[in-house]
């Protein structure tokens, strides 16, 4: 009987805690409050945790080498979504009366969530090249950014590298090129670009779609390969699907060289899992792995060896952990661009999102930060959210990530149009889509 | 000493059936609906910020609801009826579908009418899947129902006329008002979408109370117990089971809607999983079988409870990072599961009921 | 007519067409095949038992994988890891009784089938607070796991068979036959099978239900740990492993929930089914685009099919009803 009290006394307790919510702390004043909605946890926890731990050493670094931005301390606060849609949009919730400057949601879904909610709350929304390839058109979505490419120019930069290795664009015709994708939204985003592309060049377009519950079960989507022969794979798939892919591919015997993965498909251990016949696979990526960079040093140095980091010493400079640097480079470029714009120390969202329509980080930056070489020049306009920057091709050597092209121009020509078309559709589906009245800064 | 009855009496057949015959339970109800409708002003009112205010309805209180009603769909089915179903997801997502399809075709309509309306859509489809339910019994059953769930899923991602070809894949919920208020959509406040799913859930309550008093709900009750039995009594198992999965459906796919329309403003199919159909079914099991009151406090241990874990170290000021919250909150959800079980199988309901007649006896001990 | 052409001829067309493909997509459809029966046999091994539909079969699938793989990466030597990870499952077995289905004894089964959705959260929070929420690279090499494959010229063209899945293949006969011996020739077996036939009566001769429970979990779990090992060798250990759990789950409605044969004939059956469906017969009849990726639901269909016309499974036992 006094089991069943308990159990009475629990039952209220949780009832009553669920009411009784505590309050929000606020953050200090004389902070920037910059929000990680990270996920450690899930089934895409192998892809989601250096990247999260990327993005929380690098400001953690700025704070404790340069004392934050602009002499303003960042408070960095993390809040786990699990990669489920649910948990974002309440980790939003949760930390949207802090006073945040930006978001970074980390998983397409949160991001297709909280599209409409920025607008109207405010607060700019960085999904670097991932989330809605449309809200790069900035007229229909000033407070959405997703530099520094799309997925469509992921995969026209792929195509262009196809020709480049076959000889040029006219060698397409006739070819068989497979599109190995999670069946998913996120998975199926190049479709209609590759579709356009394949009409013009005419090369036949093969789908293997991977539903999400068989992406370690991907047998009968390399029969079918098997069947077909495609020349190329262009590989969008995330978490447990790439690791699976690399392996199966190698049983299949498909050659590991033609195997092209999207930049989310270009993890370390996506590639590891494959072994030594894994040599060869390649992915798009839009900066570099590896630990030889100033800007990784001063990591290492700043928040790695005085036990601030997470992330496994040896492990630092994989490729998605850099990817996370990459990305809070940007966040963190975009606040000193929007102190340099209004003149102020601590900035809001709304000064933020001036500070990314004004982005413009040089070669001269880029070496200023400790990044030479690290990635490409950044460049966004009031119109162009995106930039539709150069992305590379690397390849696996078998331990790490190599560059092994130059920096390749997406076919922004094709890109473009379709990405106007689609902001367009979106806006007019979404009857009451507010008109962009959002002024526009002279870049400075 | 204060909760009892002596002194009221019955004097109607009626009467004695109502579903909250005490007069203390009447009281009881009466604040609960004050509570809920005063809750939107508590931040007017200066008891908690603004965002506290914001928080506790568009994170808390709509989802809540919009839960409860989906377990009470799978409750009506489960709990009443005996059919274990995994698929509540795929109905829930049938549901969001037709409401995004029709206020496309038809954008004029009031969104309300065509959320209920979307119910009907998914009572269709979860008939159509309730057919083998007339051969096939128990854990059998609900392995049936997976086809649902996994085919009705495959729909929502392949057929890109459910999604109007978006370039997204995923369905978003365009501006609509009801009286000039905005009701759907960014522009739409927590406090006018917290009154509109408030409004539908306690009204679908309402009838599903009347349902499962009445001759439909006896109906389903004695299939449940043992349907050969009831059949020999003259039940028609065909049309009760299959009134069971229309009406389940129906509720979940207004779930659905409200899910989609009044709380996201948007979806992936993946909104739609399996795991939210596993999701429900907890809320159903720990909640109560066939108890409508149970369903409520299922969706509220199991989806705020996790919540409020989340929020607790932070507010008691432990330093914990937010992935070791996480695990903890599973292993702690999985271990409450297990532990109320060991407690009280049939749930927090027969709970709550132990606890009402402990109210009546007291302060005696019988 | 063109529809019916489509399903009659039009697969068996492509099929004779390419008979090295068919015969490759037959023996991906036999591996995938057993090991789907690999983990159906865990929750038959445990429904036989205790009547428990145990959920908790996949996470303790990827559980068993990250405590090898964690072991071996603290540094401990492959096959003492095995062993430890051994120990691990008995003593997981041990504490699912004691707190779980001891406290749960004669409670309806769904609330046991609640009870190991519980266990399956706390495991999937416990696993990844101790190992991480990291996909692993299983130590197959270690283990002495063959790799590579087998080229046989057949039709004209190549048939390569994955040395990994010929193993898996003679491991999950080889645990079959095992198993199928301890429960015939063994006294614990035999104890297992009185337990499976009634309770009841099982106590009254003096059976011990609770340590028949212990060795059954403990069964489930090496079952689990084997599993582990193969479909962690043909991708990675992962926490996305346990969606594979699912797949299961057809497998044991067409085999029946009580028959070890029948998990291995419903596994081979949804295997090749699912495989030939996906390959020749989806794209025939829902056209290219449409006709791919069908795999997620296809398996559920066919069981569902055969369940129409046997409700209790191919080998279940028949369902007699009284009032």
């Amino acid at each position: 009987m006094s089991l069943r009290r308990i159990a009475i006394g629990a039952a209220a307790a949780a009832l009553l805690g669920g009411t009784a919510l505590t309050t929000v702390p606020a953050a200090a004043q004389e902070t920037i409050y910059v929000p990680l909605l990270t996920y450690r946890t899930g089934p895409f926890a192998g892809s989601g945790i250096p990247i999260a731990d990327g993005m929380h050493d690098y400001l953690r670094m700025l704070n404790e080498r340069d004392g934050g931005i602009g002499g303003v301390k960042l408070a960095i606060e993390e809040c786990e979504t699990g990669y489920d849609t649910k948990k974002g949009v309440e980790c939003y919730e949760a930390t949207k009366g802090k006073n945040p400057v930006m978001y970074n949601p980390y998983s397409t879904g949160i991001t297709l969530q909280l599209i409409p909610k920025a607008a109207v709350d405010k607060v700019p929304l960085l999904s670097m090249a991932y989330g809605l390839s449309a809200s790069a058109d900035g007229t229909v979505f000033p407070w959405i950014f997703n530099p520094p490419a799309t997925y469509w120019d992921g995969a026209s930069v792929f195509i262009r590298y196809v020709a480049e290795k076959e000889g040029g664009f006219n060698k397409l015709k006739g070819k068989k090129i497979g599109l190995l994708h999670l069946d998913a939204p996120y998975g199926k985003e190049p479709i209609p670009l590759l579709e356009n592309l394949a009409r013009q060049y005419e090369f036949e377009l093969k789908l293997y779609p991977v539903p999400a519950q068989d992406m370690q079960n991907q047998g009968s989507v390399w029969l079918n390969v098997r069947r077909d022969r495609p020349d190329w794979i262009y590989l969008q798939g995330w978490g447990a699907m790439n690791p699976t892919a690399v392996k199966e591919a190698v049983k299949a015997g498909f050659p590991i060289g033609k195997l092209v993965g999207v930049w989310w498909a270009g993890g370390d251990d996506d590639a590891r899992a494959g072994g030594p016949e894994a040599k060869g696979y390649k992915s798009l990526d839009f900066h570099a792995a590896g630990a030889d960079f100033p800007v990784i040093k001063d990591i290492q140095k700043h928040v790695v060896d005085k036990g601030l980091s997470k992330y496994p010493k040896d492990k630092i400079g994989d490729n998605l952990y850099n990817r996370g640097v990459y990305n809070s480079m940007l966040i963190a470029e975009a606040i000193r661009n929007a102190q340099k714009v209004t003149g102020k120390k601590v900035v809001t969202g709304e000064e933020v999102r001036r500070g990314l329509e004004t982005l413009n980080i040089t070669e001269a930056r880029l070496k200023e930060l400790g990044m030479e070489g690290f990635a490409a020049p950044v460049r966004v306009s009031c119109e162009d959210h995106n930039g539709h920057h150069k992305v590379y091709v690397a390849e696996w050597d078998g331990t790490k990530w190599t560059k092994s092209t130059d920096w390749i121009e997406p076919m922004k020509d094709k890109v473009r149009p379709l990405i106007e078309a689609a902001a367009k559709d979106y806006a007019a589906k979404n009857t009451g889509w507010p008109k962009r009245t959002e002024t526009c800064d002279r870049p400075s | 000493m204060f909760y009892r009855e002596a002194g009221q009496f019955k004097t109607t057949y009626a009467a004695d059936m109502a579903v909250f015959p005490i007069l203390q339970d009447k009281i009881g109800i009466a604040v609960i609906v004050a509570a809920a409708v005063l809750l939107p002003f508590l931040g007017a009112a200066g008891i908690v910020s603004p965002q506290t205010q914001n928080f506790l309805l568009q994170v808390v209180a709509i989802p809540f609801l919009i839960f409860s009603l989906a377990s009470i769909g799978l409750n009506l089915l489960t709990g009443y009826t005996g059919l274990l179903s995994l698929g509540t997801a795929g109905f829930m997502g049938v549901g969001a579908y037709a409401c995004y399809k029709l206020t496309t075709y038809f954008p004029g309509v009031n969104i309300i009418v065509w959320v209920l309306a979307s119910g009907f859509f998914a009572a269709g489809i979860g008939v159509v899947f309730g057919l083998p339910s007339l051969r096939i019994k128990g854990f059998y059953l609900a392995v049936a129902t997976l086809a649902a769930q996994f085919f009705l899923q495959w729909c929502f991602i392949r057929i890109p006329w459910l999604y109007n070809e978006n370039a997204s894949g995923a369905i978003e919920v365009p501006q609509r008002t009801l009286l000039g208020v905005p009701v759907t959509g960014p522009t739409a406040t927590a406090e006018t979408r917290y009154f509109v799913v408030l409004a539908i859930v306690a009204g679908l309550t309402w009838i599903a109370s009347n349902l499962v008093h009445g001759r439909i709900g006896r109906s389903w009750m004695a299939v449940r117990d043992m349907d050969i039995a009831a059949e020999l009594m003259g039940i028609k198992l065909f049309d009760t089971k299959l009134l069971a999965f229309a009406v389940s459906s129906f509720y979940c796919g207004v779930a659905g809607a409200l899910l989609v329309f009044l709380w996201y403003g948007g979806a992936e199919p993946e909104v739609f999983s399996i795991n939210q159909s596993f999701l429900i079914l907890f809320m159903v099991i720990i909640g109560g079988l066939g108890s409508l009151v149970g369903s409520y406090f299922g969706a509220a241990l199991i989806y705020i409870l996790p919540i409020v874990l989340r929020l607790l170290p932070e507010s008691l000021g432990i330093p914990i990072g937010g992935a070791t919250i996480e695990h903890l909150t599973f292993m702690i959800v999985g271990a409450l599961i297990i532990f109320f079980l060991i407690v009280e199988p049939h749930g927090l309901a027969r709970l709550w009921q132990i606890g009402k007649q402990k109210l009546r006896t007291w302060p005696f001990p019988y | 007519m063109e529809l019916l052409y489509n399903i009659f001829v039009g697969p068996f067309a492509e099929m004779a067409r390419a008979p090295d493909l068919l015969v490759q997509t037959l023996w991906e459809g036999l591996v995938s095949g057993v090991l789907y029966a690999l983990i159906a046999l865990g929750f038959v091994l445990i429904f036989k038992a205790s009547g428990v539909f145990n959920f908790a079969q996949g996470i303790m699938v990827v559980f068993a994988g990250l405590t090898l793989v964690g072991l071996y990466e603290a540094g401990v030597p492959a096959f003492l890891a095995l062993l430890i990870t051994i120990g691990v499952m008995f003593a997981l077995a041990v504490c699912i009784e004691r707190a779980v289905l001891r406290p749960l004894v004669n409670q309806p089964d769904i609330i046991l089938f609640m009870a190991t959705f519980g266990l399956t959260y706390f495991l999937i929070g416990f696993g990844e607070l101790v190992f991480g929420g990291n996909p692993k690279v299983m130590i197959a090499d270690e283990l002495y796991l063959p790799k590579g494959a087998v080229d046989l010229p057949m039709f004209g063209g190549l048939v390569s068979l994955q040395k990994i899945d010929i193993a898996a293949a003679v491991i999950a006969s080889a645990m079959v036959a095992g198993l199928a011996v301890f429960f015939q020739k063994t006294r614990i077996g035999r104890a297992l099978r009185a337990v499976a036939d009634s309770h009841k009566a099982a106590l009254s001769v003096g059976i011990s239900l609770n340590q028949i429970w212990v060795i059954v979990w403990f069964t489930a779990g090496i079952v689990a740990l084997a599993t582990g090992i193969m479909w962690g060798a043909r991708s990675d250990v992962s926490f996305a492993l346990q969606i594979i759990a699912l797949k299961a789950l057809p497998v044991l409605i067409l085999g029946g929930f009580t028959s070890v044969p029948g998990a291995i004939v419903g596994g081979l059956i949804i295997g090749i089914g699912e495989k030939l469906g996906e390959f020749y017969f989806a794209p025939a009849i829902l056209g290219s685009a449409l006709g791919r990726g069908v795999e997620s639901w296809l398996a559920y269909f066919i069981a569902l099919a055969f369940l129409l016309f046997r409700p209790q499974g191919l080998f279940g036992e028949k369902i007699i009803e009284r009032i």
